[in-house]
Protein backbone atom coordinates (compact mmCIF):
# COMPACT_ATOMS: atom_id res chain seq x y z
CA UNK A 1 0.00 0.00 0.00
CA UNK A 2 1.85 3.32 -0.98
CA UNK A 3 1.85 6.19 1.29
CA UNK A 4 1.53 9.85 0.24
CA UNK A 5 4.92 11.08 1.41
CA UNK A 6 7.00 8.36 -0.37
CA UNK A 7 4.83 7.92 -3.42
CA UNK A 8 2.67 10.23 -4.33
CA UNK A 9 1.49 8.94 -7.31
CA UNK A 10 1.32 5.81 -6.51
CA UNK A 11 -1.18 6.69 -3.74
CA UNK A 12 -3.26 9.11 -5.86
CA UNK A 13 -3.48 6.60 -8.47
CA UNK A 14 -4.95 3.75 -5.44
CA UNK A 15 -6.88 6.87 -4.60
CA UNK A 16 -8.61 7.46 -7.94
CA UNK A 17 -9.44 3.95 -8.56
CA UNK A 18 -10.83 3.26 -5.00
CA UNK A 19 -13.35 6.16 -6.18
CA UNK A 20 -14.41 5.31 -8.56
CA UNK A 21 -14.75 1.90 -7.64
CA UNK A 22 -16.52 2.81 -4.55
CA UNK A 23 -19.25 4.87 -7.05
CA UNK A 24 -20.26 1.47 -8.24
CA UNK A 25 -18.99 1.55 -11.94
CA UNK A 26 -17.51 -1.81 -13.34
CA UNK A 27 -13.93 -2.90 -13.46
CA UNK A 28 -13.97 -1.99 -17.20
CA UNK A 29 -14.73 1.58 -17.07
CA UNK A 30 -12.69 2.67 -13.87
CA UNK A 31 -9.54 1.23 -15.52
CA UNK A 32 -10.13 2.74 -19.14
CA UNK A 33 -11.19 6.51 -17.05
CA UNK A 34 -7.84 5.64 -14.77
CA UNK A 35 -5.49 5.55 -18.32
CA UNK A 36 -7.33 8.21 -19.83
CA UNK A 37 -6.38 10.43 -17.37
CA UNK A 38 -2.89 9.24 -16.44
CA UNK A 39 -2.38 9.61 -20.14
CA UNK A 40 -3.51 13.06 -20.27
CA UNK A 41 -1.48 13.88 -17.41
CA UNK A 42 1.48 12.42 -19.09
CA UNK A 43 0.88 14.19 -22.11
CA UNK A 44 -0.28 17.80 -20.58
CA UNK A 45 2.22 17.83 -18.40
CA UNK A 46 5.00 16.96 -21.73
CA UNK A 47 3.43 19.75 -23.10
CA UNK A 48 3.39 21.97 -20.71
CA UNK A 49 6.79 20.93 -19.68
CA UNK A 50 8.12 22.50 -22.78
CA UNK A 51 7.48 25.99 -22.04
CA UNK A 52 10.44 25.37 -19.40
CA UNK A 53 12.75 23.42 -21.58
CA UNK A 54 12.57 26.48 -24.00
CA UNK A 55 13.24 28.87 -21.21
CA UNK A 56 16.25 26.62 -20.07
CA UNK A 57 17.54 26.38 -23.90
CA UNK A 58 17.40 29.68 -24.46
CA UNK A 59 18.86 30.92 -21.19
CA UNK A 60 21.64 27.89 -21.87
CA UNK A 61 22.57 28.88 -24.94
CA UNK A 62 22.61 32.65 -24.12
CA UNK A 63 25.32 31.84 -21.34
CA UNK A 64 27.33 29.83 -23.80
CA UNK A 65 27.67 32.27 -26.73
CA UNK A 66 28.30 34.79 -23.63
CA UNK A 67 24.86 36.55 -23.83
CA UNK A 68 22.47 37.30 -21.49
CA UNK A 69 19.27 35.01 -22.63
CA UNK A 70 15.81 36.35 -21.67
CA UNK A 71 15.76 38.39 -18.32
CA UNK A 72 12.76 40.77 -18.83
CA UNK A 73 9.72 38.72 -18.43
CA UNK A 74 9.63 37.64 -14.92
CA UNK A 75 12.43 36.58 -12.94
CA UNK A 76 15.99 35.75 -15.10
CA UNK A 77 13.08 35.93 -18.18
CA UNK A 78 11.70 32.40 -16.88
CA UNK A 79 8.27 33.85 -17.93
CA UNK A 80 9.12 34.07 -21.13
CA UNK A 81 8.21 31.19 -23.06
CA UNK A 82 4.67 31.74 -21.63
CA UNK A 83 4.60 35.12 -23.12
CA UNK A 84 5.79 33.98 -26.19
CA UNK A 85 3.04 31.04 -26.49
CA UNK A 86 0.31 33.57 -25.91
CA UNK A 87 1.47 35.90 -28.69
CA UNK A 88 2.13 33.10 -31.27
CA UNK A 89 -1.71 31.45 -30.90
CA UNK A 90 -3.08 35.00 -32.13
CA UNK A 91 -0.54 34.57 -35.13
CA UNK A 92 -1.94 33.83 -38.64
CA UNK A 93 -1.67 31.23 -40.51
CA UNK A 94 -0.33 32.05 -43.98
CA UNK A 95 -1.39 29.00 -46.17
CA UNK A 96 0.66 29.02 -49.28
CA UNK A 97 -1.39 28.72 -52.40
CA UNK A 98 -1.23 24.87 -53.89
CA UNK A 99 -0.27 23.01 -50.85
CA UNK A 100 -1.67 19.50 -50.24
CA UNK A 101 -3.55 21.05 -47.21
CA UNK A 102 -3.62 17.01 -45.48
CA UNK A 103 -0.57 16.48 -45.16
CA UNK A 104 1.14 20.01 -44.80
CA UNK A 105 -1.73 20.53 -42.02
CA UNK A 106 -0.98 17.06 -40.27
CA UNK A 107 2.93 17.06 -40.37
CA UNK A 108 3.50 19.96 -37.19
CA UNK A 109 0.71 17.27 -35.30
CA UNK A 110 2.60 14.59 -36.13
CA UNK A 111 6.16 15.81 -35.22
CA UNK A 112 4.90 16.79 -32.02
CA UNK A 113 3.32 13.32 -31.08
CA UNK A 114 5.82 11.53 -31.87
CA UNK A 115 7.85 13.13 -29.13
CA UNK A 116 5.26 12.74 -26.67
CA UNK A 117 4.46 9.12 -27.36
CA UNK A 118 7.79 8.45 -26.45
CA UNK A 119 6.87 9.39 -23.03
CA UNK A 120 4.58 6.53 -22.36
CA UNK A 121 6.77 4.27 -21.41
CA UNK A 122 9.24 6.03 -19.41
CA UNK A 123 9.53 4.85 -15.93
CA UNK A 124 10.08 7.83 -13.98
CA UNK A 125 9.92 5.85 -10.37
CA UNK A 126 9.24 2.76 -9.55
CA UNK A 127 5.03 3.04 -9.68
CA UNK A 128 5.27 6.19 -12.00
CA UNK A 129 4.99 5.44 -15.18
CA UNK A 130 2.54 5.55 -18.45
CA UNK A 131 2.52 1.82 -19.13
CA UNK A 132 5.62 -0.89 -18.59
CA UNK A 133 4.92 -2.30 -22.36
CA UNK A 134 7.62 -5.37 -22.83
CA UNK A 135 8.72 -4.67 -26.08
CA UNK A 136 9.48 -0.85 -24.89
CA UNK A 137 12.64 -0.43 -26.85
CA UNK A 138 11.13 -2.02 -30.38
CA UNK A 139 8.42 0.86 -29.26
CA UNK A 140 10.60 4.00 -28.96
CA UNK A 141 12.53 3.27 -32.16
CA UNK A 142 9.13 2.09 -33.98
CA UNK A 143 7.49 5.49 -32.69
CA UNK A 144 10.95 7.64 -33.55
CA UNK A 145 10.64 6.77 -36.83
CA UNK A 146 7.09 8.64 -37.20
CA UNK A 147 9.01 12.09 -36.17
CA UNK A 148 10.80 11.33 -39.44
CA UNK A 149 7.56 11.26 -40.98
CA UNK A 150 6.54 14.60 -40.11
CA UNK A 151 9.33 15.93 -41.45
CA UNK A 152 8.93 14.58 -44.69
CA UNK A 153 5.55 15.23 -45.15
CA UNK A 154 6.28 19.40 -44.28
CA UNK A 155 8.28 18.48 -46.71
CA UNK A 156 6.54 17.58 -49.26
CA UNK A 157 3.36 19.14 -48.60
CA UNK A 158 4.38 22.88 -48.80
CA UNK A 159 4.67 22.86 -52.39
CA UNK A 160 7.90 25.00 -52.06
CA UNK A 161 11.14 23.49 -53.50
CA UNK A 162 13.11 24.78 -51.00
CA UNK A 163 11.07 22.79 -48.26
CA UNK A 164 11.31 19.55 -50.48
CA UNK A 165 15.66 20.34 -50.76
CA UNK A 166 15.15 20.02 -46.83
CA UNK A 167 12.71 17.05 -46.36
CA UNK A 168 15.00 14.62 -48.75
CA UNK A 169 18.19 15.93 -46.66
CA UNK A 170 16.11 14.79 -43.67
CA UNK A 171 14.84 11.66 -45.11
CA UNK A 172 19.30 10.90 -45.85
CA UNK A 173 20.36 11.52 -42.48
CA UNK A 174 17.57 10.70 -40.15
CA UNK A 175 17.39 7.17 -41.52
CA UNK A 176 21.26 6.92 -42.11
CA UNK A 177 21.65 7.47 -38.21
CA UNK A 178 18.96 5.22 -37.09
CA UNK A 179 20.87 2.37 -38.20
CA UNK A 180 23.83 2.83 -35.29
CA UNK A 181 21.07 4.42 -33.22
CA UNK A 182 19.04 0.87 -33.23
CA UNK A 183 22.23 -1.58 -32.64
CA UNK A 184 23.70 0.49 -30.38
CA UNK A 185 20.20 0.24 -28.16
CA UNK A 186 20.71 -3.43 -28.71
CA UNK A 187 23.53 -3.77 -26.02
CA UNK A 188 21.02 -2.45 -23.20
CA UNK A 189 18.61 -5.22 -24.25
CA UNK A 190 21.48 -7.72 -24.33
CA UNK A 191 23.01 -7.17 -21.14
CA UNK A 192 19.43 -7.00 -19.27
CA UNK A 193 17.57 -9.63 -21.06
CA UNK A 194 14.81 -7.49 -21.58
CA UNK A 195 12.53 -5.07 -24.07
CA UNK A 196 11.03 -3.56 -20.77
CA UNK A 197 12.90 -0.27 -19.96
CA UNK A 198 11.77 -1.14 -16.01
CA UNK A 199 13.82 -4.04 -16.65
CA UNK A 200 16.35 -2.54 -18.44
CA UNK A 201 16.46 0.23 -15.08
CA UNK A 202 16.19 -2.77 -12.45
CA UNK A 203 19.37 -4.88 -14.05
CA UNK A 204 21.61 -2.06 -14.03
CA UNK A 205 23.36 -2.72 -10.79
CA UNK A 206 25.95 -1.22 -12.55
CA UNK A 207 25.26 1.60 -15.39
CA UNK A 208 25.53 0.42 -18.89
CA UNK A 209 27.43 3.37 -19.77
CA UNK A 210 29.83 1.53 -17.88
CA UNK A 211 29.54 -1.56 -19.21
CA UNK A 212 28.64 -0.64 -22.65
CA UNK A 213 30.15 2.91 -22.88
CA UNK A 214 30.66 3.09 -26.88
CA UNK A 215 27.01 2.09 -27.33
CA UNK A 216 26.19 4.97 -24.87
CA UNK A 217 28.63 7.57 -26.90
CA UNK A 218 26.83 6.03 -30.41
CA UNK A 219 23.61 6.57 -28.87
CA UNK A 220 24.18 9.80 -27.76
CA UNK A 221 25.47 11.08 -30.90
CA UNK A 222 23.31 9.64 -33.48
CA UNK A 223 20.43 10.98 -30.94
CA UNK A 224 21.44 14.33 -31.20
CA UNK A 225 21.04 13.55 -35.32
CA UNK A 226 17.62 11.93 -34.85
CA UNK A 227 17.19 15.55 -33.18
CA UNK A 228 18.03 17.46 -36.24
CA UNK A 229 20.07 20.36 -34.20
CA UNK A 230 22.88 22.28 -34.36
CA UNK A 231 26.04 19.93 -35.55
CA UNK A 232 23.33 17.72 -37.49
CA UNK A 233 21.25 20.43 -38.82
CA UNK A 234 21.29 20.16 -42.20
CA UNK A 235 17.80 19.96 -43.07
CA UNK A 236 16.98 23.08 -41.89
CA UNK A 237 20.27 24.71 -42.86
CA UNK A 238 19.31 28.44 -42.76
CA UNK A 239 22.35 29.73 -44.94
CA UNK A 240 21.72 26.88 -47.59
CA UNK A 241 18.05 26.36 -47.91
CA UNK A 242 16.11 28.88 -45.97
CA UNK A 243 15.17 26.72 -43.53
CA UNK A 244 14.05 23.51 -44.82
CA UNK A 245 11.11 21.86 -44.61
CA UNK A 246 9.42 24.45 -42.31
CA UNK A 247 9.56 27.75 -44.66
CA UNK A 248 5.91 27.40 -45.40
CA UNK A 249 4.47 27.46 -41.91
CA UNK A 250 3.56 30.34 -39.65
CA UNK A 251 1.93 30.51 -36.51
CA UNK A 252 1.78 27.93 -34.15
CA UNK A 253 2.08 25.38 -36.53
CA UNK A 254 5.48 26.34 -37.09
CA UNK A 255 6.00 26.49 -33.58
CA UNK A 256 4.55 23.05 -33.29
CA UNK A 257 7.67 21.97 -35.10
CA UNK A 258 9.91 23.88 -32.17
CA UNK A 259 8.10 22.28 -29.72
CA UNK A 260 8.66 18.56 -31.29
CA UNK A 261 12.75 20.19 -31.14
CA UNK A 262 12.98 21.20 -27.71
CA UNK A 263 11.07 18.07 -25.94
CA UNK A 264 12.72 15.79 -28.44
CA UNK A 265 16.10 16.99 -26.76
CA UNK A 266 14.83 16.46 -23.26
CA UNK A 267 13.47 13.14 -24.60
CA UNK A 268 16.66 11.76 -25.88
CA UNK A 269 18.30 12.69 -22.43
CA UNK A 270 15.53 11.31 -20.08
CA UNK A 271 16.22 7.82 -22.74
CA UNK A 272 19.52 8.40 -22.17
CA UNK A 273 19.80 8.08 -18.30
CA UNK A 274 16.49 5.12 -18.34
CA UNK A 275 18.96 3.54 -20.51
CA UNK A 276 22.49 3.64 -19.63
CA UNK A 277 22.72 5.65 -16.96
CA UNK A 278 20.29 3.77 -14.35
CA UNK A 279 16.89 5.68 -14.61
CA UNK A 280 15.70 6.38 -11.14
CA UNK A 281 18.19 3.71 -9.18
CA UNK A 282 20.26 5.59 -6.79
CA UNK A 283 20.66 5.19 -2.69
CA UNK A 284 17.17 4.46 -1.17
CA UNK A 285 15.26 4.70 -4.69
CA UNK A 286 13.39 1.38 -3.63
CA UNK A 287 11.89 2.08 -0.29
CA UNK A 288 11.11 6.30 -0.80
CA UNK A 289 9.70 6.04 -4.75
CA UNK A 290 9.78 9.86 -5.28
CA UNK A 291 13.61 10.14 -4.60
CA UNK A 292 13.81 7.90 -7.56
CA UNK A 293 12.26 10.86 -9.59
CA UNK A 294 14.83 13.19 -8.75
CA UNK A 295 17.32 11.15 -9.22
CA UNK A 296 16.42 11.15 -13.01
CA UNK A 297 15.58 14.31 -12.91
CA UNK A 298 19.08 14.77 -11.97
CA UNK A 299 20.69 12.74 -14.72
CA UNK A 300 18.48 13.90 -17.28
CA UNK A 301 19.95 17.88 -16.47
CA UNK A 302 23.14 16.78 -16.53
CA UNK A 303 22.92 14.67 -20.17
CA UNK A 304 20.63 17.46 -21.57
CA UNK A 305 23.27 20.12 -20.41
CA UNK A 306 25.75 18.10 -22.33
CA UNK A 307 23.67 18.54 -25.56
CA UNK A 308 22.88 21.86 -25.92
CA UNK A 309 26.62 22.51 -25.00
CA UNK A 310 27.06 20.56 -27.89
CA UNK A 311 24.41 22.15 -29.86
CA UNK A 312 25.75 25.32 -28.87
CA UNK A 313 29.94 25.18 -29.47
CA UNK A 314 30.02 23.34 -32.61
CA UNK A 315 29.53 24.57 -36.56
CA UNK A 316 27.44 22.53 -38.70
CA UNK A 317 29.32 19.53 -40.79
CA UNK A 318 29.24 19.17 -44.58
CA UNK A 319 26.96 16.65 -45.46
CA UNK A 320 29.64 14.63 -47.01
CA UNK A 321 31.25 14.54 -43.62
CA UNK A 322 27.88 13.82 -42.20
CA UNK A 323 27.26 10.35 -43.94
CA UNK A 324 30.92 9.45 -43.74
CA UNK A 325 30.84 9.73 -39.89
CA UNK A 326 27.59 7.57 -40.03
CA UNK A 327 28.13 4.86 -42.38
CA UNK A 328 31.80 4.60 -42.31
CA UNK A 329 32.43 5.17 -38.75
CA UNK A 330 29.82 4.64 -36.28
CA UNK A 331 27.82 1.72 -38.49
CA UNK A 332 30.57 -0.31 -38.33
CA UNK A 333 31.27 0.46 -34.80
CA UNK A 334 28.21 -0.67 -33.65
CA UNK A 335 28.11 -3.63 -35.01
CA UNK A 336 31.67 -4.46 -33.81
CA UNK A 337 30.63 -3.46 -30.29
CA UNK A 338 27.76 -5.91 -31.17
CA UNK A 339 29.86 -8.40 -31.67
CA UNK A 340 32.35 -7.74 -28.65
CA UNK A 341 30.07 -7.56 -26.22
CA UNK A 342 28.51 -10.73 -27.34
CA UNK A 343 31.33 -13.12 -27.44
CA UNK A 344 33.45 -11.51 -24.43
CA UNK A 345 30.21 -11.11 -21.95
CA UNK A 346 29.27 -15.33 -23.18
CA UNK A 347 33.22 -16.47 -23.22
CA UNK A 348 33.71 -15.39 -19.66
CA UNK A 349 30.32 -16.53 -17.93
CA UNK A 350 32.29 -20.04 -16.81
CA UNK A 351 35.36 -17.73 -15.39
CA UNK A 352 33.13 -15.54 -13.17
CA UNK A 353 30.57 -18.03 -12.12
CA UNK A 354 32.82 -19.40 -9.91
CA UNK A 355 32.78 -15.78 -7.88
CA UNK A 356 31.09 -13.92 -5.05
CA UNK A 357 28.35 -11.85 -6.86
CA UNK A 358 30.11 -8.18 -5.96
CA UNK A 359 33.60 -9.77 -7.52
CA UNK A 360 31.96 -11.04 -10.33
CA UNK A 361 30.25 -7.32 -11.24
CA UNK A 362 33.74 -5.59 -10.97
CA UNK A 363 35.22 -8.39 -12.65
CA UNK A 364 32.56 -8.31 -15.47
CA UNK A 365 32.45 -4.48 -15.95
CA UNK A 366 36.16 -4.32 -15.67
CA UNK A 367 36.47 -7.18 -18.64
CA UNK A 368 33.26 -5.68 -20.49
CA UNK A 369 35.19 -1.86 -20.31
CA UNK A 370 38.59 -3.48 -21.36
CA UNK A 371 36.93 -5.15 -24.72
CA UNK A 372 35.06 -1.82 -25.31
CA UNK A 373 38.82 0.03 -25.33
CA UNK A 374 39.73 -2.90 -27.46
CA UNK A 375 37.42 -2.42 -30.38
CA UNK A 376 37.92 1.24 -30.37
CA UNK A 377 41.42 0.99 -30.30
CA UNK A 378 41.43 -1.55 -33.32
CA UNK A 379 38.60 0.40 -35.48
CA UNK A 380 40.84 3.67 -35.19
CA UNK A 381 43.04 2.57 -37.96
CA UNK A 382 39.97 1.41 -40.07
CA UNK A 383 38.77 5.17 -39.17
CA UNK A 384 41.94 6.70 -40.53
CA UNK A 385 41.66 5.09 -43.71
CA UNK A 386 37.86 5.72 -44.29
CA UNK A 387 37.80 9.40 -43.70
CA UNK A 388 40.77 10.03 -45.94
CA UNK A 389 43.46 10.94 -43.51
CA UNK A 390 45.29 7.90 -44.81
CA UNK A 391 45.33 6.93 -47.94
CA UNK A 392 44.17 2.88 -48.29
CA UNK A 393 47.26 0.43 -48.17
CA UNK A 394 47.72 -0.55 -51.22
CA UNK A 395 47.69 -3.83 -52.01
CA UNK A 396 49.05 -4.63 -55.51
CA UNK A 397 52.26 -2.59 -56.45
CA UNK A 398 53.48 -3.98 -59.29
CA UNK A 399 51.65 -4.03 -62.73
CA UNK A 400 49.75 -7.49 -63.34
CA UNK A 401 50.49 -9.41 -66.24
CA UNK A 402 47.52 -8.85 -68.76
CA UNK A 403 46.27 -11.70 -70.83
CA UNK A 404 46.06 -9.72 -74.36
CA UNK A 405 48.52 -7.29 -75.11
CA UNK A 406 46.91 -3.37 -75.03
CA UNK A 407 47.99 -3.23 -78.69
CA UNK A 408 47.98 -5.93 -81.19
CA UNK A 409 51.16 -6.10 -83.22
CA UNK A 410 49.88 -4.84 -86.80
CA UNK A 411 50.19 -7.50 -89.60
CA UNK A 412 53.23 -6.33 -91.96
CA UNK A 413 52.35 -5.99 -95.50
CA UNK A 414 53.48 -9.29 -97.59
CA UNK A 415 54.01 -11.12 -94.33
CA UNK A 416 57.20 -12.32 -93.08
CA UNK A 417 59.32 -15.06 -94.86
CA UNK B 1 -0.58 -6.90 -22.00
CA UNK B 2 -3.81 -6.18 -23.84
CA UNK B 3 -3.88 -3.52 -21.10
CA UNK B 4 -0.53 -2.41 -22.24
CA UNK B 5 -1.72 -1.63 -25.49
CA UNK B 6 -4.96 0.11 -24.18
CA UNK B 7 -3.02 2.38 -22.73
CA UNK B 8 -0.35 3.32 -25.91
CA UNK B 9 -3.87 3.61 -27.74
CA UNK B 10 -5.43 6.00 -25.81
CA UNK B 11 -2.13 8.28 -25.56
CA UNK B 12 -1.48 7.72 -29.15
CA UNK B 13 -5.11 9.67 -29.42
CA UNK B 14 -4.40 12.16 -26.88
CA UNK B 15 -0.84 13.06 -28.00
CA UNK B 16 -2.59 13.74 -30.89
CA UNK B 17 -5.81 15.35 -30.39
CA UNK B 18 -4.26 17.81 -27.70
CA UNK B 19 -2.04 19.38 -30.44
CA UNK B 20 -4.14 19.35 -33.44
CA UNK B 21 -6.75 21.09 -30.63
CA UNK B 22 -4.16 23.42 -29.99
CA UNK B 23 -4.20 24.16 -34.00
CA UNK B 24 -7.63 24.93 -34.30
CA UNK B 25 -7.67 27.09 -31.11
CA UNK B 26 -4.72 29.07 -32.47
CA UNK B 27 -6.51 29.09 -36.17
CA UNK B 28 -9.61 30.32 -33.83
CA UNK B 29 -7.81 33.11 -32.56
CA UNK B 30 -5.76 34.36 -35.14
CA UNK B 31 -6.85 36.78 -37.39
CA UNK B 32 -7.23 36.09 -41.41
CA UNK B 33 -6.36 37.99 -44.40
CA UNK B 34 -4.77 35.83 -47.17
CA UNK B 35 -4.01 37.75 -50.28
CA UNK B 36 -2.65 36.32 -53.18
CA UNK B 37 1.24 38.07 -52.62
CA UNK B 38 0.78 36.92 -49.36
CA UNK B 39 -0.58 33.24 -50.42
CA UNK B 40 2.50 32.88 -53.03
CA UNK B 41 5.26 30.22 -52.35
CA UNK B 42 8.25 31.88 -51.24
CA UNK B 43 11.32 31.63 -53.04
CA UNK B 44 13.56 34.47 -51.89
CA UNK B 45 11.06 36.94 -53.53
CA UNK B 46 11.61 35.55 -57.25
CA UNK B 47 8.65 33.83 -59.05
CA UNK B 48 8.56 30.42 -58.50
CA UNK B 49 10.02 28.42 -62.11
CA UNK B 50 8.17 25.22 -62.75
CA UNK B 51 6.76 22.52 -61.00
CA UNK B 52 7.95 22.11 -57.15
CA UNK B 53 8.11 18.13 -57.17
CA UNK B 54 10.97 18.32 -59.26
CA UNK B 55 13.27 14.92 -60.41
CA UNK B 56 15.77 14.65 -57.02
CA UNK B 57 19.22 13.11 -56.57
CA UNK B 58 19.50 9.21 -57.31
CA UNK B 59 21.84 8.86 -54.25
CA UNK B 60 19.14 9.18 -52.01
CA UNK B 61 17.47 6.17 -53.16
CA UNK B 62 20.85 4.20 -52.56
CA UNK B 63 20.86 5.43 -49.05
CA UNK B 64 17.27 3.90 -48.53
CA UNK B 65 18.09 0.49 -50.02
CA UNK B 66 21.38 0.29 -47.61
CA UNK B 67 19.50 1.39 -44.70
CA UNK B 68 16.82 -0.80 -45.57
CA UNK B 69 19.08 -3.73 -45.32
CA UNK B 70 20.73 -2.53 -42.30
CA UNK B 71 17.83 -2.14 -40.35
CA UNK B 72 15.91 -5.47 -41.47
CA UNK B 73 19.07 -6.83 -39.77
CA UNK B 74 18.99 -4.85 -36.62
CA UNK B 75 15.29 -6.09 -36.26
CA UNK B 76 16.21 -9.60 -36.69
CA UNK B 77 18.45 -8.82 -33.83
CA UNK B 78 16.16 -7.77 -31.64
CA UNK B 79 14.85 -11.57 -30.62
CA UNK B 80 18.55 -12.88 -30.56
CA UNK B 81 19.46 -10.02 -27.84
CA UNK B 82 16.55 -10.87 -25.76
CA UNK B 83 17.37 -14.59 -25.43
CA UNK B 84 21.24 -13.21 -24.99
CA UNK B 85 21.03 -15.11 -21.69
CA UNK B 86 19.80 -18.13 -22.00
CA UNK B 87 22.32 -18.87 -24.98
CA UNK B 88 25.29 -20.82 -25.30
CA UNK B 89 28.51 -19.78 -26.82
CA UNK B 90 28.17 -21.75 -30.40
CA UNK B 91 24.24 -19.82 -30.51
CA UNK B 92 26.26 -16.89 -30.00
CA UNK B 93 28.58 -17.80 -32.62
CA UNK B 94 25.83 -17.52 -35.18
CA UNK B 95 24.84 -14.26 -34.87
CA UNK B 96 27.93 -12.97 -34.89
CA UNK B 97 28.82 -14.88 -38.31
CA UNK B 98 25.21 -13.25 -39.12
CA UNK B 99 26.38 -10.24 -38.68
CA UNK B 100 29.89 -10.31 -39.91
CA UNK B 101 27.85 -11.25 -43.61
CA UNK B 102 26.42 -8.16 -42.98
CA UNK B 103 29.53 -6.36 -42.45
CA UNK B 104 31.08 -7.87 -45.08
CA UNK B 105 28.13 -6.14 -47.30
CA UNK B 106 28.59 -2.75 -45.61
CA UNK B 107 32.07 -2.85 -46.67
CA UNK B 108 31.70 -3.85 -50.06
CA UNK B 109 29.39 -0.92 -50.26
CA UNK B 110 32.31 1.52 -49.31
CA UNK B 111 34.77 0.02 -51.30
CA UNK B 112 32.40 0.62 -54.24
CA UNK B 113 31.97 3.93 -53.64
CA UNK B 114 28.14 3.86 -53.37
CA UNK B 115 28.20 5.83 -50.22
CA UNK B 116 30.72 8.21 -51.54
CA UNK B 117 28.63 11.52 -50.99
CA UNK B 118 28.79 13.39 -54.84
Amino acid sequence: MPVFPSDPYGFLTQWFNNLLLHQGLPETTVRLISFAVGSLILVLGSLLFCLLLIWAERKIGGRVQDRLGPNRVGPYGIVQAVADMMKIFTKEFVTPAGVDKVVYNLAPVLSVAAVIMIWAVIPFTITFFGTDLNVGVLYIVAVGGLAEMGIVMAGWGSNNKFALLGAFRAVAQLISYEVPMVVALLLPVMLSGSMKLSEIVRSQDVWYIITAPVAAAIFFITSLAENGRAPFDLMEAESEIVAGFNVEYSGLKFGFFFVGDFLHAFTIALLFSVLFLGGWRGPAADQIPILGFFYLGIKTAIVYFFGLLVRFSLPRFRIDQMMNLNWKMLTPLSLGILIATALVDKGSANLLSSMAPTARLIVRSIILVLANVLVVWSFSDIFDVALGKRPRPVVALEPRPVARPEQPPTPTEGGTP
Amino acid sequence: MLNDWLYIGIFMVLSLFLPAAALVIAGILGPKKPSPIKNSTYECGIETVGDTWVQFKAQYYVYALVFLIFDVETIFLYPWALAYNQMTFFMIMEAVIFILILLGGLIYAIRKGVLEWQ
